[in-house]
C-alpha cells in the first residue's frame, strides 16, 4: 500500500479545517485535507449558509407581504418551496466549489474519504472500500459536530427532522414543532413561520435563546409571539409517536402538567454532539471529555502532533471560532518549528467571540450579558437605545429592536453588547473590535458614526450608559 | 529591498529583551548563520543568528539597550547591490530608543558586559529613578492605561504582551509594582554608602516570580530526617565499579523524588485555577546557582531514567547553565523542584515554590549525627529535608505521604530498583 506523506493533514474541511489548511499552505507546509462528504463541511453545505439563503427568501417574502407599507403593490403573493430550497442548495454547491478552488490555488491536496487515526502520525482514509495511508508530522482534527439526539428524541428524516432534513423539507408542514430555542431552532421556526406554518417552539429553560441577555430574550419572545409563533418555555418533549404522516408529541411543563399535540413535522434542535467516533481517538489515547476532544489553549491535544479545533473541541459551536482557532493553531505549530515570521501570536480570547442568530428580528451579541457581568461581581453601567428612536431604522421600516451595552462602572471596559433588530448581525463587529482593542467608553464616545445609519444606535447605546444619550 | 531585523522571541515567555552586545558593525557582511548579537532574555543570554545574507546597513539600538519589546526593529540588513544610503530612510521604532542614544551620559554601560553598572550615589543628591525604557510614544490599550492610572502604576514600567508589545489589560492586572519606593526610602534615611547594581533580566524574573509565589501560593512546610548510611554504601559500591561515572547523593535524591511522585501521584500536581493538573511523568527541576542568580533546568521523565543517565544529564545541564547556554526547553516546564544547599553546609532550610509547580524539596547536608535507635545512642549519617507544598493543590496528609515515600526510597535505596 502506498503511503502519501505530508507535513500537516487536516481531518475535516469545514470552516475550521479548510481555513487551517490554507494558513498551513501559506506558511509552507505540505498540506492535505481529508473530507468524507462535501468541501466546506456543515457550515457551507448544511448549516450557516444554506439557512441564510432560506431566511433571505423568507425575508423577501415578508417584505412582499408588507409592500403596501412602502407604497408598493404586490399581488398574487406566493412561494414555491422547491425553488426556495433549490436556490439554497445551489448556493451551497457554489460555495463548496469555491472551497475546491481555494484548495487548488493553495496547492492543498484534497483526499476524499473517511479518515481515521492509525497512529499519532498516520491516518487511514477509506473511500468505497479502498484504503489509503497518509503520514503527517502534524494532524489537526476538525471533524465538527452533528445534531444531538436523545433516546426519546430521534430523527427519522421523514417526520422528525434535524437541521439537515429541515433544509431540504419533504413537505411544507402546516403544523411544526421545534424542540429547542437556540440559534438553529429559532432560525427554522422563523423561516417556516414566515412561509405560513403554525409553529410551536419548546424550550426547556425559562426563556428563548437562553445564551443571550435576558432583556434581549424577552424582546425576542415578544416579537416571535406577535408573528404567530407559539412558545412554551420551562417545557420539554417527553415522547414523539410517529403516525402515518404526523407526529403525536407529548409536552411536559415544568411542574408536571403534560399535554399532547399532533403536528406534521418535528425539528430537533437541542444542541450538537462532537464527531468523535471512529476517528481513532481511543486507540491513540487522545483525551476526550463528554463527547469533545480536550485541547489546551492553542488546540494541542494530550498527544504530541495531534491537534483539534472547532466544534469537535466543544462550545461555542460557531464557524468563526473554528476558523480563528485553525489559524492560531497552525501559526503556533509553525512557530514551534522555528518559523521566525510568526509574531504577535496569542491564544483566542473566548470572551470576544460574537454570536449571531438570523431569525426575524435578528439577534447579535458579544461579551458578557448584564446578568453574567453582575454575577462576576462587576458594578455595571447599562446603556440602551431603541430602534424606534433611530431615523434610518424608521426610514427602513424596521422600528423594532434594541441596542444594549454593558460597561464596567469602575474601568469603563465594554463588558458586553447585545442587539436585537434588523441588520444587527452586520453591526456587532463594531463592538467586537472595541472589545478586542480594549477601548473604554471614552473612545467609543469619541468615535464618529456616519449618519444616517442604524450604527448610530451603537453610539447612542454607549452614551446612554453614561446618561448622555442625545436622541432618546 | 532592505531586510528589517527585529528583536526575536527567543523563548516562549520572552516579552522584551536586552541587546547585550552587537557582534557585527555597520558595513559588515553577514550570511545565514552568522551570529550578529547576544541578546539577554528573561532567562538566559542567547545568540542572535542571521537567517539572510547581506550587509549590515544600520544599527538602531545600542549595546546594553534594555526592555526592547519583541518585534522592535533593531537593525537593517542590505541585500546584494544595495548601498548604505538605502538604510538611511529607516528610523528606529519609537520604543527602541535607548538611554544611550538619547543622552550620551558618562555612565554609558561598558560594552562587553553591561550587567552590573556600578555607580556611586552621592549622599546629598539621591539619583532620580529614571526608568530604563524611556519612550516617545507608549503603546497601551485605553483600558490598560485607565486601570494603570486607577492603581497608581507608572505604565512605562509595565511590559506589553499585546500585538507589537502593546500593553493590554492583562499586563496591568498581572503587574506587581517593584520595590522602587523602598529603595527611595533608603536613599533618604540611610547613611551607609552603597552602589547601585542594575538588575539583570534574570534577577528581575526571579524577583517577579518568587514574589508572586510567596504572595499568592499558600505554602506549608513538612520536615523529615533521612538516614543515608545505606545510600552512602550503595553509592560507594557503584562508584567503585567504574571510572566512567560518579553518582552523587543529589542524583539519588532526584531519582527518589521522581519515583515518589509516581508512587504518590497526589503530589505530582499543579493548581490551575478551575482545575488541577496531575502529571503522569516526573519532570524534576533542579535549582542551579549561577552567576547573578539561579536557574532550574529540568530532568524530564526522571522516574524512567537510571542513576547514571540522571547523573550525566544533570552534569550536562549544570555545565550549560554556568555557560549561559541553556535553551528555553531545558528550563521550562518541570513538575517538581529540588533545591540542594547541602554541599554548602546548610543543615536545613525552607524553599520557595517555583510556580506553577506545587512543591519543592529543600535538601540539607548529610552529616553524622547522634541518634537514638532501639533505646541506644548510635551514630548515623542523617540529612534533613524540608518539603514546601502549595496547599491549594496538596494537603498535609498528601505531602506527608510523599515525604514518607522519598524517605523510604533514600533509606532503602535498593527499592529504587523495583
Amino acid at each position: 500500500m502506498s503511503v502519501q506523506k505530508f507535513d500537516l493533514v487536516v481531518l475535516g474541511s469545514g470552516p475550521g479545517g479548510y481555513v487551517a489548511a490554507i494558513r498551513a499552505a501559506q506558511l509552507g507546509f505540505k498540506t492535505a485535507v481529508i473530507e468524507r462528504e462535501n468541501l466546506g463541511g456543515i457550515c457551507l453545505n448544511w448549516g450557516c449558509l444554506p439557512t441564510k439563503a432560506l431566511l433571505r427568501s423568507a425575508e423577501v417574502f415578508h417584505n412582499m407581504k408588507h409592500a403596501a407599507d412602502y407604497g408598493l403593490i404586490a399581488a398574487d403573493l406566493g412561494f414555491d418551496l422547491d425553488k426556495v430550497v433549490a436556490r439554497s442548495r445551489g448556493i451551497a454547491a457554489q460555495l463548496s466549489a469555491g472551497i475546491a478552488h481555494l484548495m487548488k490555488k493553495n496547492k492543498i491536496t484534497v483526499i476524499e474519504g473517511q479518515g481515521s487515526l492509525v497512529s499519532p502520525s498516520k491516518l487511514s482514509v477509506e473511500k468505497d472500500g479502498k484504503k489509503t495511508m497518509i503520514e503527517a508530522t502534524d494532524i489537526i482534527l476538525a471533524t465538527g459536530a452533528r445534531a444531538k439526539q436523545l433516546p426519546h428524541l430521534q430523527a427519522d428524516g421523514n417526520l422528525v427532522w434535524t437541521y439537515r432534513h429541515a433544509l431540504v423539507p419533504n413537505m411544507m408542514p402546516k403544523k411544526l414543532l421545534v424542540i429547542g430555542s437556540g440559534a438553529i431552532g429559532i432560525e427554522f421556526a422563523s423561516f417556516y413561520n414566515e412561509l405560513g406554518a403554525d409553529v410551536t417552539v419548546i424550550e426547556m429553560l425559562d426563556r428563548v435563546m437562553p445564551v443571550e441577555d435576558e432583556e434581549i430574550s424577552t424582546l425576542a419572545e415578544k416579537s416571535f409571539k406577535s408573528q404567530g409563533i407559539k412558545i412554551k418555555t420551562n417545557a420539554s418533549v417527553t415522547s414523539l409517536k410517529n403516525k402515518k404522516d404526523s407526529v403525536i408529541c407529548t409536552i411536559e411543563a415544568k411542574g408536571g402538567k403534560s399535554e399532547q399535540m399532533e403536528v406534521d413535522r418535528v425539528i430537533i434542535a437541542i444542541g450538537i454532539d462532537g464527531n468523535v467516533e471512529n476517528i481513532g481517538l481511543e486507540e491513540n489515547k487522545i483525551k476526550t471529555d463528554r463527547g469533545h476532544v480536550v485541547t489546551d489553549q492553542w488546540g494541542h491535544t494530550n498527544i504530541k502532533g495531534i491537534h483539534a479545533i472547532g466544534d469537535v473541541t466543544g462550545p461555542p459551536w460557531l464557524a468563526h471560532k473554528a476558523s480563528h482557532e485553525g489559524v492560531i493553531l497552525v501559526e503556533k505549530i509553525a512557530r514551534d518549528k522555528g518559523n521566525k515570521d510568526i509574531k504577535n501570536l496569542h491564544p483566542m480570547d473566548k470572551g470576544n467571540i460574537p454570536g449571531c442568530t438570523y431569525c426575524r428580528p435578528q439577534v447579535a451579541s458579544v461579551g458578557l450579558t448584564e446578568k453574567a457581568a453582575k454575577e462576576k461581581g462587576y458594578k455595571v453601567r447599562v446603556g440602551r437605545f431603541p430602534f424606534m428612536a433611530n431615523g434610518k431604522a424608521i426610514a427602513m421600516g424596521e422600528p423594532e429592536g434594541l441596542v444594549k451595552t454593558v460597561f464596567d462602572d469602575k474601568t469603563g471596559e465594554l463588558l458586553g453588547a447585545h442587539m436585537i433588530g434588523a441588520e444587527v448581525t452586520e453591526m456587532i463587529q463594531g463592538y467586537t473590535i472595541a472589545r478586542t482593542l480594549e477601548t473604554t467608553e471614552t473612545e467609543l464616545m469619541h468615535t464618529i458614526f456616519p449618519h444616517p445609519t442604524m450604527s448610530e444606535m451603537m453610539h447612542e447605546a454607549v452614551l446612554d450608559a453614561y446618561d448622555k444619550a442625545l436622541h432618546f | 529591498m532592505t531586510i528589517e531585523l527585529r528583536m526575536p522571541a527567543l523563548s516562549p515567555t520572552m516579552e522584551t529583551g536586552t541587546l547585550a552586545k552587537w557582534l557585527v558593525k555597520v558595513g559588515d557582511t553577514v550570511e545565514s548563520g552568522t551570529i550578529m548579537a547576544e541578546i539577554e532574555t528573561d532567562k538566559a543570554t542567547m545568540e542572535f543568528e542571521s537567517i539572510d545574507d547581506g550587509v549590515i546597513g544600520k544599527i538602531l539600538v545600542a549595546d546594553g539597550a534594555e526592555n526592547i519589546p519583541v518585534g522592535t526593529l533593531i537593525a537593517v540588513l542590505l541585500e546584494e547591490g544595495e548601498d548604505l544610503s538605502a538604510a538611511d530612510a529607516i528610523t528606529a521604532d519609537p520604543i527602541a530608543k535607548t538611554p544611550n542614544a538619547e543622552a550620551p551620559a558618562p555612565t554609558t554601560p561598558v560594552a562587553v558586559t553591561p550587567v552590573i553598572e556600578q555607580k556611586p550615589v552621592a549622599k546629598s543628591a539621591p539619583a532620580p529613578m529614571v526608568s530604563g525604557n524611556k519612550t516617545d510614544r507608549l503603546f497601551a490599550s485605553p483600558l490598560a492605561k485607565r486601570i494603570a492610572q486607577q492603581n497608581g502604576y507608572d505604565i512605562s514600567q509595565i511590559s506589553g504582551s499585546g500585538p507589537h508589545g502593546r500593553i493590554v489589560k492583562s499586563d496591568v492586572e498581572n503587574y506587581t509594582p517593584s520595590a522602587a519606593t523602598n529603595v527611595a526610602m533608603q536613599c533618604i534615611s540611610g547613611d551607609a554608602p552603597y552602589v547601585e547594581i542594575k538588575l539583570s533580566n534574570m534577577r528581575k524574573t526571579i524577583a517577579k516570580r518568587l514574589t508572586e509565589s510567596k504572595q499568592t501560593v499558600p505554602h506549608f512546610y513538612l520536615g523529615v530526617d533521612i538516614e543515608l548510611d545505606n545510600l552512602m554504601a550503595a553509592r560507594k559500591q557503584l562508584n567503585s565499579l567504574s571510572d566512567d561515572y560518579k553518582i552523587s547523593v543529589n542524583d539519588f535524591v532526584i531519582r527518589a523524588c521522581a519515583l515518589a511522585l509516581i508512587k504518590v501521584p497526589e503530589a505530582n500536581v499543579q493548581f490551575h485555577g478551575d482545575v488541577m493538573r496531575q502529571f503522569n511523568r516526573a519532570d524534576i527541576s533542579v535549582a542551579v546557582a549561577i552567576e547573578g542568580g539561579l536557574i532550574t533546568p529540568v530532568v524530564r521523565g526522571a522516574d524512567q531514567k537510571g542513576l547514571r543517565a540522571i547523573s550525566d544529564e544533570v552534569k550536562d545541564l549544570a555545565k550549560r547553565a554556568h555557560e549561559g547556554k541553556l535553551m528555553p526547553e531545558d528550563y521550562s516546564g518541570g513538575t517538581f523542584s529540588i533545591s540542594n544547599l547541602g554541599m554548602m553546609g546548610v543543615k536545613q532550610f525552607q524553599a520557595v515554590i517555583n510556580p506553577p509547580q506545587a512543591a519543592i524539596l529543600a535538601i540539607g547536608a548529610g552529616e553524622q549525627r547522634a541518634i537514638v535507635k532501639n533505646g541506644e545512642l548510635t551514630v548515623a549519617t542523617v540529612m534533613s529535608v524540608n518539603l514546601a507544598c502549595d496547599h491549594r493543590a496538596i494537603d498535609g496528609a498528601g505531602g506527608a505521604n510523599y515525604l514518607a515515600a522519598v524517605k523510604m526510597f533514600l533509606e532503602q535505596p535498593s527499592t529504587m530498583l523495583l
